[in-house]
């Protein structure tokens, strides 16, 4: 196993912006040597057709993400708040069909 | 261990439609699938550069040389979304190329025939292409989420693979005598490798069931070669080409076309390793991996090295 570590360059995750004004989205990973080495690779593997005008490559190891065990009791701060949403109020009749 | 209250968890998310993500609670054997499926994909996304590769410098024209080049490097960057796809279950890279070029795991077959004329990268546009698309567009809702978004990216980029071989086969099929012959030369040679492209017939295909019932694949291989054939029969007739089946005939009532025996023992001696290029194709890629080497080292060399300059000057 170490010695594949070794022969792998390290993993990067890369996200591009489609348009102008758009969020970056995930495109997928790669393999790099550097942050630079990345940056290439990922305008030759996910951008051969104008997929994106920026480019974000992150070392994979870097991310902190949630899990799936924790996904209920995570996000349940947000499900008892009804109170969020527009739909919990409501409005004068008159106003309501104008909108 | 694995429970049957987790297993059948698991089947009900599946039967649901959900999509299972790298960190989800999956079955071992549903990731081992997976790998074996998915990494066979890659392969063949990547040995499939050499047989049209071979024709880049014979190109017939400066158009059809930029086309080609362009076609071959999708083919490279398919092989590196599946291969990255695949990783996220925990398997390294490395690994997945050594089980490629020194151990025993399969690439498709149809990569181990020679492309001996022009006329035969037109084909394999035309119909290995187009065989591809009608799998990868299924394999777009496959189960495992990683996958399923690698073939859709795939699938983008697949169509005008397809489009630039049927466009220089209808070409040549109403060109000279002797370019309608060596297409209708390629056309024979290629028609019953590209169904064999699909896999085994349903009643003899092992991981079939397992398959299907997971949604790792949602077809069966007998439901896409007809899906398949029916499509190339209409095309083939379009520019006047020959299928080499006498066995090829409508049938009204099912409104699909029957085709004859596939040749299937020439399907797994070639699964075996006694194709034509099978040697050639497994040497090449050795060879541009090892003759890649010192291009690896010297990289991860350079960026030790940057590493090393930037911690002394901060």
């Amino acid at each position: 196993m170490s010695e594949n570590n070794e022969k792998d360059w390290p993993l990067w995750e890369v996200f591009y912006q489609p348009k102008n004004g758009k969020p970056y989205e995930h495109a997928g990973s790669l393999h790099a040597s550097d942050a630079e080495n990345a940056l290439q690779n990922a305008r030759d593997v996910y951008a051969r057709r104008n997929e994106g005008i920026g480019i974000w490559v992150v070392p994979s190891d870097q991310i902190t993400a949630s899990t799936p065990e924790d996904m209920g009791s995570f996000f349940d701060p947000a499900s008892d708040k009804p109170y969020r949403h527009p739909q919990f109020y409501s409005v004068p009749r008159a106003v309501k069909k104008r909108s | 261990m694995e429970t049957q209250q987790q297993l059948d968890d698991f089947q009900a998310r599946i039967d649901a439609g959900e999509k299972i993500e790298p960190k989800d609670w999956m079955p071992e054997r549903y990731r081992e699938q997976i790998i074996r499926m998915g990494s066979q994909h890659a392969h063949s996304e990547i040995v499939g550069m050499l047989p049209e590769g071979n024709w880049i410098s014979r190109a017939p024209s400066l158009k059809r040389k930029l086309v080609l080049l362009a076609k071959v490097q999708d083919e490279a960057g398919h092989g590196l979304y599946l291969y990255s796809a695949i990783e996220t279950l925990g398997v390294r890279r490395s690994e997945l190329i050594d089980q490629y070029l020194y151990g025993n795991a399969k690439y498709s077959s149809i990569f181990n025939y020679p492309t001996l004329s022009y006329a035969d990268v037109c084909v394999i546009g035309w119909l290995v292409d187009g065989a591809a698309i009608v799998n990868q567009t299924k394999l777009a809702h496959s189960s495992y989420g990683p996958y399923a978004r690698a073939n859709l990216r795939i699938c983008k980029e697949e169509s005008f693979h397809k489009k630039q071989g049927y466009e220089m086969v209808a070409k040549l099929a109403e060109g000279t005598p002797a370019q309608r012959k060596m297409v209708q030369s390629a056309v024979d040679r290629f028609w019953w490798p590209t169904l064999m492209m699909f896999g085994p017939n349903d009643s003899n295909s092992p991981n079939s069931a397992e398959l299907l019932k997971w949604q790792v694949k949602l077809n069966t291989n007998d439901e896409l070669r007809q899906h398949f054939v029916d499509r190339v029969v209409m095309e083939a007739e379009a520019v006047g080409l020959t299928l080499p089946d006498p066995d090829l005939k409508f049938n009204e009532e099912t409104g699909h076309w029957e085709f004859g025996e596939i040749p299937w023992d020439e399907f797994w001696d070639v699964v075996k390793g006694n194709g034509v290029m099978n040697r050639e194709r497994i040497k090449s890629r050795r060879k541009a991996h090892e003759d890649g080497a010192w291009v690896r080292e010297a990289a991860q060399a350079y960026a030790r090295k940057k590493n090393l300059s930037r911690e002394k000057a901060s």
